[in-house]
């Protein structure tokens, strides 16, 4: 494995662990570490709207900039002071948030084929943070502001963009003009707006977005940063004053960590670093990664242009167009860019139960490296061999728990590409195929590697998305587990509760007919 | 797990991400320079001087009469030498050279030096028309660094040429 590789991995797991713990307290779908994009894009709001306010009472002449700031934590303390901490802490947290965001992404590999696109934008995202980051701390005109204007300047001086030396600009008191602070309001706002741009070019092409995290974690949020703005308002440091060299300051080092890295080593050391970073995450698609999975294809004579792909595909990868051979009809089509190859969309499609007579299954729109007709027979020979007192067929993920580990002569186990490729009646097929029991073991929520995996297979299941699975299946015949690649254990302590719970209730009520396809070959 | 006992854990996590948050707004502190310290920048952005020639009036009689100019100048300036001596030792020397793709533009420094606050004799020295010898620019006091405090090294000929600023 190659040193890039494994500290891929390790990272992973360290993230995964992580995560686990989240769980414990906020479960799978509020739990921020798996929603860090909704996160920022949460903090980004607060941003923007405690931003408005501020510009509201900001005062751009160079006398009146660090009062109409400073006032703000003094009088009324309850709304300006308040707001402006805010402002500036959620500021500190979207960097945060992003930077695990980034870090998340890489460690889970999400990076190359159809993530390609989200990751390159999602690259220059970083440096427009870090712009409007610094610039607001300026607008303060403080000792800290005036500390950074003038080791930012120093810093781009040694690149060469300007004819002139920017940092004379704050050589002295009367080197400052109040044109300084109009463009410097112009970058604070101008930015942040490239950088909402940026952002929806960012999540433009996948759908269902997640826009925003659950409800409670964004009270739970908000109040967390309203306590801190109390507990810890965001204050000035004295005036700036060019004539001085502030000696100490508080420093923001989520923002302003470039200033002491470059005392530490120079202007050219850190351009070096910055460049080398950014190139490395624009090439980092480009080194050697594992191949693609195959993509999904489309069968016009099976698809009747319901749809329901389209609505389920997590990567937006399909459109519907015009039915070649069904005038009238619309087929799917799928983008082979932006296609993760999950089968979520055959898991969808109406033509993929295996109730259906044909001698081959074939569907609407299919995985060729596991297709519906494979599962079909995979699963009735594997129930054809199943014995034992309490028959339980269990349906795995390849990215979750290791299901396989479960497999046992009583016990069959088919792992799917992601638990959102099976069809629902799949279900209901193996429990009318001689099974007892049906497990289905998904990501844990919210950890789906294909988004929204483990939340379709929920939402069919329970009968709130097509396709249904049928109300006639009992559901106490039916146990769906959420466990990640490091819960082997819960899945098998699952599996025994599930087999117990079956044989307690007893097996007489029923009501499902058996349903053999080929009699001639079971029985 | 129970439901008081994952509120009390979300309690702990948002607790130690208010503190993760607040305590890096601000904390550690950064020094840039230690207290008893003073800085000196070394600043100025000037056209350097170049070496005109007069035509003589058999020259000018033959050029076209709107573009009869006394005297032919190069476009290219001359590059700018620049001394600084403390207490009589070198502290930095360096020639500056004009901005542009013929050389037409200003030279410009920026330059920033970090000192024990004190009372040094300053010196400066600048030759900017390098065809000639020597400096024809050379200013000297005796100045006192305050700590903290920044004092500036600019030029500018309206000023009497090189001047201190604190
Ligand atoms: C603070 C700035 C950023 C915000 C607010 C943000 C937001 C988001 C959001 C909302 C999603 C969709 C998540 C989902 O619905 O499953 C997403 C996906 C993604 N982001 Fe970001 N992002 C940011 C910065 C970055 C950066 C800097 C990178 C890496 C260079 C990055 C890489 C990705 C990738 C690869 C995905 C796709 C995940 C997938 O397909 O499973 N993002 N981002
Ligand atoms: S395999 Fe997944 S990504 Fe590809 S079209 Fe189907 S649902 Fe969309
Ligand atoms: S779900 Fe199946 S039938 Fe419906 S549009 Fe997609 S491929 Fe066609």
């Amino acid at each position: 494995m190659s040193f890039h590789a494994s500290l891929r991995n390790n990272a992973q797991t360290i993230f995964q662990h992580a995560e686990e713990f989240f769980d414990v307290s906020f479960g799978g779908s509020g739990n921020p570490l798996r929603h860090l994009g909704a996160m920022g894009l949460y903090f980004l709001w607060i941003v923007v709207g405690s931003g408005l306010y501020l510009y509201t009472v900001l005062d751009t002449s160079i006398n009146g900039v660090y009062s109409s700031i400073s006032d703000l934590s003094r009088e009324p303390w309850y709304l300006g002071g308040i707001l402006r901490s805010l402002h500036r802490y959620a500021a500190d947290a979207f960097i945060l948030v992003m930077a695990l965001h980034l870090v998340r992404e890489w460690a889970y590999g999400r990076y190359f084929g159809f993530r390609f696109y989200s990751w390159v934008t999602g690259v220059p995202i970083l440096w427009l943070s870090y712009v409007s980051g610094i610039s607001g701390y300026w607008i303060v005109w403080d000792q800290l502001a005036q500390f950074s204007a003038t080791a930012s300047t120093e810093l781009l001086d040694w690149l060469p963009i300007f004819s002139e030396p920017a940092a004379r600009n704050f050589l002295s008191p009367d080197s400052l003009n109040d044109r300084f602070f109009t463009m410097l309001m112009f970058i604070h706002l101008g930015i942040p707006l490239m950088l909402i741009l940026g952002l929806w070019a960012h999540v433009h092409r996948i759908s269902r977005v997640d826009y925003l995290p659950s409800r409670q974690v964004m009270l739970g949020t908000l109040g967390t940063l309203l306590l801190l703005a109390l507990i810890k308002p965001a204050l000035s440091d004295a005036p700036a004053n060019l004539a001085l060299s502030p000696t100490q300051v508080r420093l923001d080092w989520f923002m302003l960590f470039i200033h002491p890295m470059t005392d530490i080593t120079s202007p050219a050391m850190v351009w070096m670093m910055l460049f080398a970073a950014t190139a490395l995450l624009f090439i980092l698609p480009f080194l050697p990664h594992p191949n693609a999975e195959p993509i999904a294809e489309v069968d016009a004579a099976n698809c009747n242009g319901c749809s329901r792909c389209l609505a389920d595909c997590p990567y937006a990868a399909i459109t519907m167009g015009p039915h070649p051979g069904r005038p009238g009809y619309r087929i799917a089509i799928v983008a082979a860019d932006l296609c993760a190859g999950c089968g979520i969309c055959a898991g969808s499609c109406p033509s993929s139960t295996p109730f259906r007579k044909q001698e081959r299954l074939l569907t609407g729109i299919d995985m060729p490296q596991q297709t519906v007709n494979d599962l079909r027979q995979q699963l009735e020979e594997q129930l054809a061999q199943l014995e034992g007192r309490t028959r339980i067929v269990v349906f795995g993920c390849n990215r979750a728990a290791n299901a396989r580990l479960l497999a046992a002569p009583d016990t069959a186990v088919i792992s799917l590409l992601c638990t959102g490729a099976l069809p629902p009646a799949f279900v209901e097929y193996a429990l009318r195929g001689g099974a007892d029991g049906v497990m289905l073991a998904s990501c844990r929520s919210g950890g789906c590697d294909y988004r929204l995996g483990e939340r379709w297979t929920a939402e069919r299941l329970s009968g709130q998305r097509e396709p249904h699975l049928r109300s006639k299946v009992p559901l106490a015949r039916l146990h769906h587990v959420f466990a990640s690649v490091n819960d082997n254990k819960l899945l098998a302590e699952a599996l025994h509760e599930f087999r117990k719970k079956i044989e307690i209730q007893g097996l007489t009520d029923d009501p499902l007919q058996p349903y053999y396809r080929r009699n001639s070959h079971h029985v | 797990m129970s439901k008081p006992a994952a509120i009390v854990g979300q309690i702990i996590l948002y607790g130690a991400f208010a503190v993760f948050i607040g305590y890096f707004a601000t904390f550690p502190r950064y020094r840039q320079i230690p207290d008893d310290a003073a800085l000196i920048k070394l600043s100025m952005s000037h056209l350097g001087d170049r070496e005109c020639r007069k035509r003589t009036a058999e020259e000018l009689e033959k050029m076209p009469r709107n573009m009869r100019a006394p005297l032919e100048c190069p476009r290219e300036r001359s590059d700018i030498k620049l001394e600084v001596d403390l207490d009589g030792e070198k502290l930095f020397s360096t020639v500056m050279h004009p901005t542009g793709l013929s050389k037409d533009g200003v030279s410009t420094i920026y330059k920033r030096f970090e000192l024990k606050a004190g009372s040094y004799r300053l010196t400066v020295r600048m030759n900017d028309n390098l065809i000639k010898p020597g400096f024809n620019y050379i200013k000297e006091e005796q100045v006192t660094l305050k700590p903290g405090r920044v004092l500036v090294i600019d030029f500018n000929p309206d000023k009497g040429g090189l001047f201190f600023r604190q």
